[in-house]
């Protein structure tokens, strides 16, 4: 079933590789059904899934290279498979959203669908080879589609964005194979490494692990000061590749830290866990306040990402810090669960901010000045409606989504890095403080003439941005079966740790 | 000399006798109609991998006196050398379709060649690798320097020849210091008498011996022809010393250290690993600025010889050896496969700057995703060919100890990856001049094809070729 998953959309992307480039209906109808069939599957999966298990379910082991120990080895828990379902979601809207799409539409559908597939295996594999493999092949799509439907200065965009990453890869690739090395039998088994624990009497070979890991899910997550790369990926992309990169892979670099850093090399991350949330908090203050200076709209909501994915941060290295400290064990599973809770919102929220941005400057504005527009929600009711509400949700509003996920962070955070924390939670000011003013300067005040004729929403665009409004409500109200299944999760993780 | 001796020289019989075969085929077949020379040539080549595969599963021995060993080593190099040589004669088809009055020839100068190239891995004697070098090198001073009336093809020529020249006869001077040291160039005896020989000498045949050997696979610093070579002769000709001249380079290389030398008595190992980092940073430094594709393709080859050394400096354990011929056998259908698109455009565009290939992926879009996942493939990234022989060969790194030389390789393939993906740039971001499909000539598209799934194969389930690189190296030794 996971498998279907994963290549149900690189099926359906060579399959429109073999269609005649003048039936684009019919591409884009082959790349929705299969988007969403892998949606589908993947719900469907829950319903097999035991919510309160911390264990990996519906595992699928295959050999696939025995002389070397890899395994096609997928497996899903209450970490991975909430990112799944997000990632078949955020798949499907962007798609709804490129249904305009006019330009090497072939092209695009099948980097997009091969982007879904890798970003999917990432998330369920429990092999390392097959990790690397499905990490790196999320690379190229985004690269030609950065470099290819982009902005202005998409070509530099997108080799940063590839060079930075690459980067990272290899040294996870490094960190990959020292810890393949030091098991005994060399395995590439990541619940087997877990369990073996291969680098835990050697302090000097650990280190060199960790910092191979931590530079390949900083980069990717991003934290300050490997985050430079973002503002440039963000703004040159095009609207759906946009909400696919801030909603779900940087969520691949979180995930890194609590999959891998985290279970796998416990008392290293603990020793550096401090550092680690430094490095958070920087990202949380340093990204509200550029944020608040930017004027450019889509700049602004890359920025909140660097804060928010902060927020994130902080609750992994609180768990960090709280290793081999049984007192603590509450506090680490409170600040998981709050971010990997934050993951999930930030990509539901900041997938609908991109495509906020993407309506007003695709199809209609053309521009993204904060301050060229002015009283815009006269104008485009139902547009500002939905744009409040997710900036709203951004800032953690409650009774949204955000603010369930920043509050168990700071909860938990609290236990294990009071005065950090304390620091943390004034960053929530500032970012209270951008998009309250973004939304004072576009939506409120006096209505600029120039936009007094821009349609509301269109069809399309409902279909994109509803669901995501929905599912921000719905998890900001009630979290509980979400938080549930998180929590099985992460209590097993931090059980794991003692 | 037994029936069993004669079969098992019997691919080198199979390859003398087509080329001859080709030749007098040749002189019945007039000027623009030699593919029945081609054919007959890819079909040959093919046809040895029957008598090849009979001998895989063989015990290893050495015949005619001692002087050429059969075993697994010398067998994966008859495979990847009748391979590559039946894609490069495919992909020639198209080379020379405008016809010219020594193609049929140019057939038969490759299968020649690929009968000295598998005598050089071969060969478990330094007089019999002398002559296999020697009888490669010829070869190829011929096949580079083939288009007559091109002045870049004459330079290119001239320049192996006199680099070529002057580099064997170091490379024999390193022979015939061995032989001095302990009267014999069985590569077998040679090794016991080794122990009593004083270390400065030892050192000095080494070092000798290393330039004939790093100037086939164009190791810094014996790699200067490599790019006017490369740009100058006919792409498939460059197509092949790339690929079939390097990997047999390197089978050498590896019989006579590995076999020969004790590392515990000199230490070569860390030589070899300085020489590899050197080789990968300055053949990537140097690509970065090149416009030509064959020349950028030729410094990026320098940078892939310095990878290929880490298998030799990190020989020690079971990634080493078996990494590098993975990585050959891959590297292998991707670098052929670059050139062969690059033979494409080259023809098509009438320029091989890479800036001239600007939109080519909406005229031809096949060869241009071919390219792609060849440069792709270069660079690193999974799932496919060379991506696995670097994995494979960074294992082997680490699990020798060299982990600076880990890193070292993968702060290369990052830089790598800027003019790999510059290639990609030209293909799919910058705007065509114009939106004509180009002509794709049905020869090469097979050979691209082939080469394609090569890189992909190789890379998607690479297990088979595990276990043929495996059994190749528990036999080296004898």
């Amino acid at each position: 079933m996971l498998s279907l998953i994963v290549f149900l959309p690189l099926a359906g992307g060579i399959l429109i590789l073999f269609l005649n480039k003048a039936s684009e209906p019919l591409m884009k109808r082959v790349a929705l059904v299969a988007s969403s069939a892998s949606l589908l599957v993947s719900l469907y999966a829950l319903t097999s899934f035991r919510i309160g298990s911390g264990a990996m379910q519906l595992q699928e082991v295959y050999r696939w290279i025995p002389s070397i120990g890899v395994n096609y080895h997928l497996g899903t828990d209450g970490l991975s498979l909430p990112l799944v379902i997000l990632t078949g979601i955020l798949s499907v809207v962007s798609l709804i959203y490129s249904w305009r799409i006019d330009l090497r539409l072939k092209e695009y559908l099948f980097l997009f669908l091969l982007l879904q597939t890798g970003m999917v295996g990432v998330f369920l594999s429990l092999d390392f080879f097959l990790f690397y493999i499905f990490w790196e092949i999320t690379l190229v799509p985004m690269y030609f589609l950065i470099g290819i439907w982009g902005g202005p200065r998409r070509e530099y965009a997108a080799i940063k964005f590839f060079l930075y990453t690459l980067v990272g890869s290899l040294a996870m690739l490094l960190a990959i194979l020292i810890m393949y090395f030091n098991a005994t039998p060399h395995t590439f088994s990541m619940l087997e490494l877990i369990r073996q624990q291969p680098l835990s009497g050697q302090p000097v070979l650990a280190a060199l692990a960790f910092w191979g890991f931590f530079l390949s899910f900083a980069i990717k997550v991003p934290m300050w000061p490997f985050h430079t790369w973002l503002p440039d990926a963000h703004v040159e992309a095009p609207t759906a590749a946009s909400v696919i990169l801030a909603g779900v892979l940087l969520k691949l670099g979180t995930y890194g830290f609590v999959r891998v850093s985290l279970p796998m090399l416990p008392e290293t991350f603990k020793q550096y866990a401090f550092f680690v949330a430094i490095l958070a908090l920087l990202g949380i203050v340093y990204g509200a306040l550029v944020a608040m200076a930017q004027t450019d709209l889509k700049k602004l909501v890359a920025y909140s990402s660097v804060n928010h994915m902060g927020y994130v941060m902080l609750g992994v290295a609180a768990a960090a810090g709280a290793v081999g400290d049984p007192a603590l064990a509450g506090a680490a599973a409170t600040a998981l669960n709050g971010a990997v809770f934050e993951m999930l919102a930030h990509g539901v929220i900041t997938g609908a901010l991109f495509l906020i941005v993407g309506v007003l400057y695709d199809y209609r504005a053309h521009t993204r000045g904060v301050d060229e527009f002015g009283g815009l929600w006269s104008a485009l009711p139902q547009y500002g409606a939905v744009t409040i509400m997710a900036m709203l949700a951004s800032l953690g509003l409650p009774g949204l989504m955000g603010f369930v996920a920043e509050f168990l962070i700071f909860l938990g955070s609290f236990g294990v890095f009071p005065y950090l924390t304390a620091v943390a939670v004034t960053g929530v000011v500032f970012t209270a403080g951008m998009f309250l003013w973004t939304i004072q300067r576009i939506f409120l005040g006096p209505l600029n003439p120039r936009w007094a004729a821009l349609p509301d929403m269109d069809l399309r665009e409902r279909f994109a941005l509803v669901p995501l409004a929905a599912l921000m409500v719905m998890f900001g109200i009630y979290p509980k079966p979400l938080i549930d299944m998180i929590n099985a999760a992460m209590t097993g993780i931090v059980t794991a740790l003692r | 000399m037994t029936a069993a001796d004669l079969w098992s020289f019997a691919p080198e019989f199979w390859l003398t006798a087509l080329a001859v075969l080709m030749l007098v085929v040749d002189l019945f077949s007039g000027t623009g109609r030699k593919l029945a020379v081609a054919v007959l040539g890819i079909v040959g080549t093919l046809l040895v991998l029957i008598p090849i595969s009979t001998m895989v599963a063989w015990s290893p021995r050495v015949i005619f006196y001692n002087a050429v060993a059969v075993d697994g080593f010398a067998i994966f190099f008859k495979i990847l050398v009748a391979v590559a040589t039946a894609l490069v004669i495919l992909a020639s088809i198209d080379y020379f379709r405008a016809g010219n009055r020594f193609e049929g020839e140019f057939y038969a100068l490759l299968v020649f060649m690929a009968v000295g190239l598998n005598l050089m891995a071969a060969s478990a004697d330094l007089i019999l690798l002398a002559l296999a070098i020697e009888f490669v090198s010829l070869m190829s001073y011929v096949l580079a320097g083939y288009l007559k009336t091109n002045e870049k093809s004459n330079e290119a020529g001239l320049k192996y020849f006199l680099f070529g020249a002057a580099a064997s006869a170091v490379m024999l001077f390193g022979f015939s210091i061995f032989y001095g040291l302990t009267g014999s160039t069985n590569l077998y005896d040679i090794a016991p008498k080794l122990a009593q020989v004083s270390p400065a000498a030892l050192w000095l045949a080494v070092g000798m011996m290393l330039a004939g050997f790093g100037f086939k696979i164009s190791m810094v610093p014996f790699h200067q022809w490599t790019p006017d070579v490369y740009e100058g002769a006919p792409t498939p000709v460059a197509a092949y010393l790339s690929v079939a001249s390097k990997a047999a380079g390197f089978a050498a290389l590896i019989r006579v250290l590995i076999v020969v030398v004790n590392p515990q008595q000199l230490n070569w190992v860390l030589l070899v690993a300085i020489l590899a980092a050197v080789s990968m940073t300055l053949g990537n430094l140097l690509a970065l600025p090149q416009r030509n594709l064959k020349r950028m393709l030729a410094y990026s080859s320098i940078s892939h010889a310095g990878f290929i050394l880490i298998g030799v400096a990190a020989y020690h354990g079971n990634f080493g050896t078996p990494g590098l011929l993975i990585y050959l056998f891959g590297y292998t259908f991707t670098q052929l496969g670059a050139f062969f698109v690059a033979t494409l455009l080259g023809q098509q565009l009438g320029s091989d700057d890479i800036p001239a290939f600007a939109g080519v992926a909406a005229r031809a879009p096949i060869p241009a995703l071919l390219m792609a996942v060849f440069m792709l493939s270069l660079t690193g990234i999974p799932p496919t060919a060379v991506f696995f022989g670097k994995y494979y060969l960074l294992s082997a790194a680490i699990d020798n100890g060299l982990l600076w030389l880990a890193v070292v390789a993968i702060v290369n393939t990052v830089i790598s990856l800027y003019y790999y993906a510059g290639v990609i740039r030209a293909m799919y971001i910058m705007p065509a001049p114009s939106t004509a499909p180009l002509e794709e000539p049905p020869a090469l598209q097979v050979a691209l094809g082939v080469a394609g799934l090569g890189t992909i194969i190789v890379g998607v389930y690479p297990q088979p070729l595990i276990d043929l690189a495996r059994s190749a190296v528990l036999l080296l030794k004898l």
